[in-house]
């Protein structure tokens, strides 16, 4: 396993992959407590699972899917009225660079 | 009516027999409400006007001989399940102000089945947590201890049952969230075998690990509720297609000759002694009662916590994701500590360069976590097992250490890592304050458990006792 | 130096589905007012849940096969995790270690993968009370979006667009897709690299590009822009251009420092898909005759020109058409050749008139008294008065030219006129002019 430290550095990278400003409070207060919980993991460095699959679903079930029929959509009335700011039929937001 | 007294079951009856109306019942719920909950906290919204509505609505109804499961009975839901036309928060500021414009599966059918919404109870913001105290509007306490926690995540559902606000609430477990509050609030928990219950219109926490039950005063009252809520879901395609029995039809049924196992690694360091031995009382009322006692053993159980606090954070990071405060609800900045450490911790396990040291890893331990069940299960009928290492714990004993919370989850991860199910029972008192025994048992064994819970339940009568 | 080029394609195809590839709203949303095709899970509504449509899945598979790539009998959908407006749950449902189709060939170029996935949302970008802001419609959000990745086995720009035309007139057969660059049904990006032996450690990314023409242009733009840096001693850097057609030059959009971290896990809301081999043969059997083999087909059955067939195997439509006249013109004695001459010659518009009614205008042509003399002459004069390039052209020696004047003086006569004398007659008046 990696060093499961989590530093301000890393923290600032890391907070903007999960779409999060943290305050100077947060940035301070996290990577001790991330880095704890981390420690915690490292049980599981006792075990040999080089041979064992992994578990992504513990239902067993395969081929979930649907027929192709099309049914009703909300209107769009209904689809915006929770959107704190919206511009006629669209949603809104301040503009993006592209993807 | 004494609404002390009652139950599901009972208010059915009451109702069907003309003792009572259901708006006269839906007033006795308010009323407790209007007393009780200023103290507790354990609703976020009660529905007044629209439980007033829909129990003259009943009242017609019963009136013309209308059957149907719970025709007039109000029913409390658990603010992460999401009511056409209701707010529905989440116990989060990000959601509010929402209202949704659909209602959840497990809403449709309860109501289907003439169910009326009494209120929104209150939890742990976005389901993250095992106490009760971290939501957005304020901490849940504990009818049995006013300073003590309820446990969590479904704090507020848990509490409104054991203080008589509520007949039945429901409930989402992803690592406890109903067995634990029901432990800590003396009622009866139930967590179905995964996929048992659609999750279809329910907030998701950790989408692989989400088991929708509820809370109820009895054993009983919580088949009857499985029994409405149970079945496949053309909108959840983790449902299974396994038939819904009546989950009613076998409580009383003998459980003498069958075999329950006691794992060796949920009685070991950390579990508080008086916690300890009340489990070995109850392990002696089941041997009283015919049933056979074997030790068995879980050998992966102390690598359950890891692999739970890998995988669940991982897949909240991912489920939040989606509330950007552009289509619904405010921004990411009112998320509050729980709900963004955890984001983070899950993005960072799942992030480059770590994912296989970290999430990989967990997920093929989880495999050895579900094949110790399996195994187990070609021995054993069922398993009896603590629910919490502790008695309800005091408000703010554990929030300063994130790490010391997640610990009180210990004996009730594996059964959401496995998929199977799981319920809580009353099991005493120790100082006033009430705990639970959880029985475990094989995927779809929901049937199995209510039976063994049933005689014990019946036997010991620790539901009777109200909190002062 | 020698540098050779590498260029891959990654191709977003969105699927003719009647419904969404997780949910039941309709697919159809082009021309719709916005936000009128969505539902809770195509919107990233708290607690929706996906469930994946069945004959999206078929068609990927069935692309997959024209294109010969082996079909992973165990597949599963994976999450896609990044932040972005069109992105209503904060990721995307895609595939990543495990998808339906890899390792084919199309066009003497490999496939790598081809996989199944979500399209996203639709932005616009407009100015709103002197803010910049971004407007979004869902109505595409959800849509099936079928991914092709090439390897950098194409080498010039001219192999760029034939690989292109050829594969999106086998996915237009196929029914899958429109392919509609203007509609967006179809968008693609370009990756460019020059190396010498092996594949250089660089790459750009040319995104944006409208139609086959740009594709070809900013290719070759690139190569040339690539050249000269090299020449400087240079490396080009790393990054996303877009084509501006106005001034007919590639320009920087981004600079790629790191790869984004997507994040994949398996997507726990939806359970794995298994195919067994008599689905995947099923799915085989079920490819109508492509292009290629339909045209070997016609030149054989129906006696056609090469030209000819390939004319009329362009689209299916077309084909269809031409079989269906040719049936009928069977049994009347209108021989296929006959036939297919007029279609292509005369620009017959088969969406105007049914197989029907085109081999009955033939027959009551040929029933018809003909034109001759001074009334054959005047229409043949006035075809070329109206053709003079076409006829330049046949002087320089152009001789199948003559067919189209040919079929506009058919046109003009609705066909009351021997063909053959028509050719001679312009022939001469071509000559002797």
């Amino acid at each position: 396993m990696k060093s499961s430290k989590i530093t301000k550095e890393n923290i600032k990278h890391l907070a903007d992959l999960a779409n999060l400003k943290l305050n100077d409070e947060e940035l301070k207060k996290f990577p001790k407590q991330l880095s704890e919980i981390l420690d915690y993991f490292k049980s599981l460095n006792q075990l040999d699972i080089k041979k064992v699959e992994s578990t992504a679903q513990t239902t067993g079930l395969e081929n979930v899917t649907r027929e192709d029929k099309p049914d009703k959509s909300l209107d769009s009335d209904q689809a915006l009225s929770n959107a704190k700011k919206k511009h006629k039929d669209f949603f809104i937001t301040k503009a993006v660079l592209e993807k | 009516m004494n609404i002390n007294e009652l139950t599901l079951i009972k208010a059915k009856e009451g109702l069907e027999k003309k003792e009572f109306s259901s708006l006269e019942l839906v007033e006795a719920f308010l009323k407790e409400i209007k007393k009780k909950n200023p103290k507790i906290n354990a609703f976020i919204a009660v529905c007044e006007k629209e439980a007033f509505l829909e129990a003259k609505k009943a009242d017609e109804l019963i009136k013309k001989g209308v059957k149907k499961p719970l025709l007039g009975i109000p029913i409390a839901f658990k603010d992460n399940f999401l009511t056409k036309g209701i707010k529905t928060t989440a116990a989060s500021k990000v959601l509010g102000d929402y209202i949704p414009v659909y209602n959840a599966t497990a809403v449709k059918k309860l109501k289907e089945a003439g169910a009326i919404i009494l209120g929104k109870t209150n939890m742990d913001a976005w389901a993250h947590g095992s106490s009760g105290e971290t939501s957005d509007f304020g901490v849940t306490k504990n009818p049995y201890g006013n300073n003590r926690v309820p446990g969590g995540s479904s704090s507020g559902s848990a509490a409104a049952v054991g203080s008589g606000m509520a007949l039945a609430a429901t409930g989402t477990d992803t690592g406890g969230s109903v067995r634990l509050p029901g432990s800590f609030c003396n009622v009866v928990g139930l967590k179905p075998t995964y996929g048992r219950v659609s999750r279809y219109g329910i907030i998701a926490m950790a989408s692989s690990l989400d088991s929708i039950g509820h809370l109820t005063k009895t054993v009983s009252d919580s088949a009857l509720l499985l029994s409405v809520t149970a079945g496949q879901d053309k909108f959840d395609a983790t449902t299974s297609p396994s038939s819904v029995g009546d989950y009613q039809k076998n409580l009383g049924k003998d459980i003498k000759g069958l075999k329950i196992g006691i794992p060796k690694e949920y009685f070991q360091e950390g579990l508080d002694k008086g916690v300890k031995d009340k489990i070995k009382e109850a392990i002696n009322e089941f041997k009283k009662m015919g049933v056979k006692i074997e030790e068995v053993s879980l050998p992966h159980t102390k690598y359950a916590l890891a692999v739970y606090y890998i995988i669940q954070p991982a897949e909240v990071s991912s489920n939040l994701a989606r509330y950007d405060g552009i289509r619904y609800g405010s921004g990411r900045e009112m998320f509050a500590d729980e709900a963004k450490r955890r984001i983070m911790l899950g993005t960072f396990t799942l992030s480059s360069g770590y994912w296989e040291a970290y999430y990989l890893k967990a997920m093929k331990v989880r495999t050895l976590i579900k094949k110790d069940f399996d195994k187990v299960f070609g021995k054993v009928d069922a398993l009896l097992t603590p629910v919490s290492p502790t008695l309800p714990f005091k408000i703010r004993e554990k929030t300063a250490d994130p790490l010391k919370m997640y610990l009180s989850d210990i004996y009730t991860v594996t059964a959401n890592l496995a998929g199977i199910p799981g319920i809580s029972v009353p099991a005493g008192f120790i100082n006033n304050l009430p705990l639970g025994l959880q029985i475990l048992g094989p995927h779809f064994s929901e049937d199995l458990l209510f039976r063994l819970a049933y005689h014990y339940e019946q036997k010991t009568e620790f539901y009777k006792k109200r909190p002062v | 130096m020698k540098l050779k080029t590498y260029v891959g394609l990654e191709i977003h195809i969105e699927l003719k589905t009647k419904s969404k590839m997780f949910c039941r709203c309709s697919a159809d949303y082009f021309g719709s007012k916005p936000n009128t095709h969505v539902c809770p899970v195509c919107l990233g509504l708290p607690g929706a849940l996906p469930v994946p449509n069945k004959k999206a899945i078929e068609l990927t598979v069935m692309v997959g096969q024209a294109l010969n790539c082996q079909i992973n009998s165990f597949s599963k959908f994976d999450r896609k995790n990044y932040s972005y407006p069109d992105l209503p749950k904060g990721y995307q449902i895609s595939q990543y270690d495990l998808p339906f189709c890899k390792s084919g060939k199309f066009m003497d170029v490999d496939i790598t993968r081809a996989h199944l996935e979500e399209d996203t949302a639709k932005l616009t970008h407009i100015n709103l009370e002197g803010k910049e802001v971004s407007l979004i419609d869902f109505n595409r959000s959800g849509v099936p979006l079928l991914e092709i990745v090439t390897e950098p086995d194409i080498k010039t720009s001219k192999q760029a667009k034939e690989f292109l035309k050829k594969l999106t007139q086998t996915i237009r057969y196929l029914g899958v897709s429109d392919c509609d660059m203007e509609k967006g049904s179809m968008r693609l990006e370009v990756n460019i690299s020059l190396g010498e032996d092996k594949l250089p450690d660089y790459k750009v990314e040319l995104k944006n590009l409208n139609s086959f023409r740009f594709v070809e242009k900013a290719i070759e733009y690139e190569i040339k822009r690539h050249l000269e840096i090299f020449k400087k001693g240079e490396k080009p850097i790393q990054e996303t251009r877009g084509w501006d057609e106005k001034k007919q030059r590639s320009f920087s959009q981004r600079i790629k420092e790191e790869a984004q971290d997507y994040r994949y896990f398996p997507e726990p809301d939806i359970p794995p898909i298994r195919l067994d081999k008599k689905e995947i043969e099923q799915i085989k059997n079920s490819i109508p005759e492509l292009p290629e083999q339909k045209k070997n087909r016609f030149i054989k059955d129906y006696g056609l020109s090469e030209y000819n067939a390939l004319l009329l195997t362009e689209d299916m439509k077309k084909a269809d058409f031409f079989e269906q006249a040719a049936a009928l013109g069977d049994k009347e004695k209108v021989k296929a050749k006959k036939i297919a001459n007029i279609l292509i010659n005369r620009k017959i518009n088969i969406n105007k008139e049914s197989p029907g009614e085109f081999v009955k205008d033939i027959l009551n042509e040929s029933k018809k008294p003909q034109i001759m003399g001074e009334d054959l002459d005047k229409i043949i004069k006035s075809v070329l008065q109206n053709n003079r390039e076409v006829v330049e052209e046949i002087r320089k020696g152009k001789e199948t030219a003559v067919e189209f004047l040919v079929g506009q003086v058919m046109k003009e006569t609705r066909g009351q006129v021997s063909p053959n004398q028509v050719r001679q007659t312009l022939r001469e008046k071509i000559e002797s002019a």
